[in-house]
């Protein structure tokens, strides 16, 4: 059995009660909801937090509510909440397509949306949704909450703008009419982490050209947006020439490495083919005159 | 010859209770649950870390971060100064002990605690005792190691280039890092065919370093007592007999005065049939501390040091008439050992049964040759559900057999059934000089194709293609060689390879049976009793099976290569059968009759034309134990022992077809359909052979498409935790097609011939041929294993690359 290091435990009960433990027990202390990744580090004592703060009891951090022109998730939703939820999937189709290929159930039923946000794993899935669909993330501190979109939230691997004191609380998603969005995955074995993923929201225009588009890719090497690939997108009628002429920019955008799950051309290759099959379902699912597949 | 046919294009099984009418309890052989089952579905088995002992200590091994390193020093004293230690060993101890070193299974040594060198990243180096197991980890990280960095030998191509650093410097007169060489068969016939041969093919194959990965990982409870001498020592163990015999040969305890018990073994596949580290640092750390140790590795330490798989490089050839007519294989096998040579195979087979790479094919000649090298990768080689190395073999000539199918433009299907050893020729001697007992091929190959839809499934391949949808059909039949093994020629360090048992009935009719080779999930205590009430006539509920427990049990080698039924299951059977004998003489005397006179039917002897004066075997047995007068010679019981030496080793076969759908655009392969069809001879629990059969499956489709050991150029272990080391999940396998034929071994007490590896065996070349053939528009003839997306859309772009 793999046994960490000897760390303290506290349990907290509301989001005040978080910050002030916190602060109390200072920058060696440590947040802890699902524990996916964290248990593991500490097992293999990569991860040596002198305290854990357990925020699973923190239960107003768990809704996922339809407020207007917002869907707001609290941070402590699980992801089997998010592949229940029948107004996420309504909504945001491409929430569901990403959380049926997260890790498994034993682990979405543990892992939170504010835990994947805050780990910020470059492999990681939520990131890339919350990307493309321009969500929000408000962050509570000492001197109270603000919010941040994830272009400013997400820092790069590992790194975010919710400090060592601060708890991520929810996530904002927009609602916009006439959009569709997709995700897709390829892992060597379910539960693996991602060789590559690919993201993308549309939204369609009153006469039928692209309105909007955002474009990302997981563990290829992206921070952000494929702000290239969704630029040829916007103003155009949808065609298989243009999809195509999107995938190609995703993958010169891309920028990733060798390692065990693949070599960097098939990676980039990946980036292309992958960006090109979210973008044909997301405009599919946008109601766009059909794309011809290719 | 005894060979009885049972087709049928859908599996039926025997009735559960052929004797009898209760199928509350059933007797003999047939579809029953198991036994052990209701304890492990309780989440009741007791596995090595259920074992609690009073006042017991925890241990944990610090292990070297680096792949070949010269030791320099190592400080114990913080560790030491810890408040919950109570001792910590290095290699220097052990030495003063003479046990610093401790022979391996293959003639070689294998360092305990390293004294001089690291040679593999995770070896061992010093073992911490703590009152628990979190001081023990911590204590760990305050022992100071001073390493001396050497270069390190990773690619076994490269470990017999000149100059290369010599890892076993250990070794008097080694100076390179050469091991074995060894060869089966004819070369210069070999080579005269194919020199006449119309057709060649070769291809560079190479199987994977893979690990076994049970789920329970190793472990050991020492408890030595300082009083009476005696150390009873709680292991992870597929040869308790084994294992009691070497530690009294290495350590110089008595072997009466250990003893060895191996509760549930949470998987083996190879994995825990050698004596590693760890469990001779836990009895070293009791007899230090005078307390017992338990010592339990984590799953890292599993994967990283202990006995991995195959890691065979094989160059494969076969030569063949433009017709198709099979005519030779030849190899040469490059065998990468890791740092010791602690494999366990044979004495004389130092790549185990390799040779059985000539296959189910009628061949006029065969050649092999194997090199073995060390390399500074952790060593082992063991099963791994290989019998021997019996699944390097047929994967092997699987694949090769394809390569030469897609040359002549010939179906794979019909290439294997048109050069087939027909069953006349059985029992039928190959090139390399095993007998295969007994086998009729076409039946099951035939069997699967129609069970699979073979041609349909051709035709939809063909429209698919068409369309550019990929789509592969892969075919593969296999002849294992398992049930080791005749003791002439066959032996573990000088152990032969039989097995006891002992069956006593109880007076009123129970039975007890005790064997000497050790579960590890199989459902022995099932199939053991399933054989006894089969001889006896005595519900399986009635009889215990006990096994594991080195005080309780009589000598045998232990399970692993397939051979707990082919040889304990024999052993079983005849001491049912003595048992028998002896009860029909009791019935002879309480019915006042000759023995002759008496008729056998399951569960009772009665007079010949008078099947009314009976008596049951629950009868006889209170008889044998009360006041019947016995006749002459014959003692008051109805108990009996054998140890069963096997005349031959056992042949099981079956054909698999596998058909797997390719993304073109990401190379993820999808196993769509999977048929099996196996013959393992005498069918004793079809349902165990069916879990036996879907487990190896799974362990098929996981080598094929994901499992690997890696490393880096530094020697460092790519695969040392379940998020780099991938072993599949019921997504990745699709719902298991099984049928079966039925040839029993003639020579085997009851016809039976092992299926715990021949799904294991034959799943693998499957699903790579049907990787391959679904790949066959973009001109590729091979790729190797781990067919994962990445590398299935290298071969896609022309360049499938070796693993490494």
């Amino acid at each position: 059995m793999q046994v960490p290091a000897p760390f303290e435990y506290a349990r907290a009960t509301s989001v005040r009660d978080v910050l002030e433990l916190l602060e109390r027990h200072g920058p060696e202390s440590h947040v802890i909801a699902g524990g996916h990744s964290l248990l593991p580090m500490m097992k293999l004592r990569l991860a040596r937090p002198e305290w854990l703060i357990d925020i699973n009891d923190v239960v107003e951090l768990r809704h996922i509510a339809e407020d207007g022109d917002v869907l707001r998730v609290g941070a402590l939703a699980r992801h089997a909440d998010l592949l229940a939820s029948e107004v996420v999937g309504r909504l945001f189709p491409l929430v569901h397509d990403a959380e049926k290929v997260i890790a498994d159930p034993v682990v979405r039923n543990r892992g939170t949306i504010g835990g994947s946000l805050g780990q910020a794993d470059p492999a990681e899935d939520l990131t890339t949704v919350c990307d493309v669909l321009r969500a929000q993330v408000v962050i509570a501190g000492p001197s109270g909450e603000r919010v941040v979109d994830m272009a400013d939230f997400h820092r790069g691997p590992y790194e975010t703008a919710c400090e060592q004191n601060e708890l991520i609380t929810e996530v904002r998603f927009p609602i916009r009419a006439r959009s569709g969005s997709a995700y897709e995955k390829v892992e060597r074995r379910v539960g693996d982490w991602a060789v590559g993923a690919a993201g993308a929201a549309l939204q369609m225009a009153d006469d039928g050209t692209i309105a909007d588009a955002a474009i990302g890719l997981t563990a290829l090497g992206l921070e952000g947006l494929a702000t290239d690939a969704a630029a040829v997108l916007v103003g155009q009628r949808p065609s298989e020439g243009l999809v195509a002429e999107a995938g190609r920019l995703a993958a010169e955008a891309s920028s990733p490495v060798e390692d065990q799950r693949g070599p960097v051309d098939y990676k980039r290759h990946l980036a292309d083919e992958l960006t090109r099959r979210v973008l044909r379902r997301a405009l599919d699912r946008a109601g766009a005159t059909a794309v011809q597949g290719g | 010859m005894t060979t009885v046919q049972e087709r049928s294009p859908m599996p039926q099984e025997r009735e559960p209770n052929p004797a009898h009418s209760d199928p509350d309890r059933p007797i003999g052989y047939g579809r029953i649950q198991r036994k052990e089952d209701p304890r492990f579905i309780r989440g009741k088995g007791r596995y090595i870390d259920d074992i609690v002992l009073p006042g017991m200590l925890h241990g944990a091994i610090l292990r070297s971060p680096m792949a070949h390193a010269r030791l320099v020093s190592i400080d114990t004293t913080e560790a030491l100064a810890h408040p919950k230690v109570h001792a910590v060993i290095t290699g220097k101890d052990l030495e003063g002990l003479n046990l610093a070193w401790a022979p391996t299974l293959s003639a070689d040594v294998q360092a305990v605690l390293a004294t001089d060198k690291v040679r593999f990243q995770g070896q061992e180096v010093a073992f911490v005792v703590a009152e628990d197991r979190y001081s023990a980890r911590d204590a760990l990280e305050l022992i100071d190691v001073e390493y001396e960095e050497l270069p390190v030998v990773i690619d076994a191509r490269r470990a017999l280039d000149p100059g290369t650093a010599v890892i076993r410097d250990d070794k008097d007169g080694q100076t390179d890092n050469h091991i074995f060489d060894w060869e089966a068969g004819d070369k210069a016939e070999t080579d005269a065919v194919f020199a006449r041969a119309d057709v060649v093919v070769s291809e560079e194959v190479i199987y994977p370093r893979v690990h076994p990965a049970p789920m329970e990982t190793c472990g050991a409870v020492a408890d030595y007592d300082p009083i009476d001498g005696k150390l009873t020592l709680y292991e992870t163990t597929q040869a308790p007999h084994a294992h009691r015999t070497l530690y009294a040969m290495v350590a110089g305890i008595p072997e009466h005065k250990i003893r060895v018990i191996a509760g549930d073994i949470g998987g083996g596949f190879g994995n825990k049939v050698g004596i590693y580290p760890g469990y001779i640092c836990a009895v070293v750390g009791s007899i230090v501390t005078g307390k017992p140790v338990k010592w339990v590795e984590d799953r890292s330490e599993n994967l990283m040091s202990t006995s991995f798989a195959r890691d065979y490089l094989m160059k494969g050839e076969v030569a063949a008439t433009t017709d198709g007519k099979i005519l030779a294989v030849r190899t040469h096998v490059l065998a990468d050992h890791g740092a010791f040579n602690a494999t366990a195979q044979p004495t004389k087979y130092p790549a185990g049964f390799f040779s059985i790479f000539t296959g189910s094919y009628d061949l006029e000649a065969a050649y092999c040759s194997v090199t073995g090298v060390y390399t500074n990768k952790a060593p082992g080689g063991v099963a791994y559900a290989c019998s021997f190395r019996v699944t390097e073999a047929v994967y092997l000539v699987e694949r090769m057999i394809d390569v030469l199918a897609r040359k002549l433009e010939m179906d794979p299907a019909e290439l294997r059934l048109k050069n087939f050893i027909k069953p006349e020729q059985f029992p039928y001697k190959n090139k390399t000089g095993w007998e295969y007992d007994s086998g009729d091929y076409e039946p099951a190959m035939r069997m699967c194709m129609e069970q699979i839809g073979y041609d349909d499934l051709r035709r939809e391949q063909a429209e698919k293609r068409a369309r550019g949808e990929l789509m592969g059909i892969g075919v593969s039949f296999f002849t294992e060689t398992v049930g080791a093994g005749p003791r002439k020629h066959m032996d573990i360090v000088g152990l032969g390879m039989n097995d006891g048992a002992e069956v006593r009935v109880h007076p009123t009719g129970k039975a007890v049976v005790r064997i000497s080779v050790q579960t590890q999930g199989q459902g022995h205590e099932t199939t053991f009793a399933q054989i006894v009430g089969e001889e006896l006539g005595i519900p399986t509920d009635d009889i215990e099976v006990v096994h594991g427990d080195t005080d309780q049990t009589p000598f045998g080698l232990g399970t692993y290569g397939s051979r707990s039924t082919p040889v304990s299951g024999a052993a079983v059977a005849l001491a049912a059968r003595k048992v028998r004998e002896k009860a029909k003489a009791i019935a002879a005397a309480m019915l006042e009759t000759r023995p002759e006179d008496l008729e056998w039917e399951k569960g009772r002897f009665f007079v010949k034309g008078d099947p009314s004066a009976a008596k049951t075997i629950a009868e006889i047995a209170l008889g044998a134990h009360g006041t019947v007068a016995l006749p002459e010679g014959i003692d008051g019981n109805l108990d009996a022992e054998v140890t069963y030496d096997p005349p031959n080793l056992t042949f099981p076969f079956g054909a698999y077809i596998c058909v797997v759908d390719v993304d073109p655009g990401t190379g993820k392969v999808k196993v769509r359909r999977f048929v099996a069809v196996d013959d393992c001879g005498t069918r004793i629990n079809p349902m165990i052979v069916e879990g036996q059969i879907h487990g190896g499956l799974a362990d098929g489709v996981g080598m094929a498409l994901m499992e690997f050991i890696g490393f880096d150029e530094q020697g460092n272990c790519l695969g040392g935790s379940f998020m780099d080391y991938l072993i599949p999940t019921a997504m990745e396998v699709p719902d298991w097609e099984t049928g079966y034929t039925v040839t029993p071994s003639p020579h085997h007490p009851i016809g039976a011939k092992g299926i715990g590896e021949s799904a294991t065996v034959g799943s693998p070349p499957a699903v790579v041929n049907a990787v391959v053939d679904a790949l066959a528009p973009f001109g590729i003839t091979h790729m190797d294993m781990p067919c994962t997306p990445a590398r299935v859309w290298e071969a896609m772009q022309g360049r499938p690359t070796p693993p490494v």
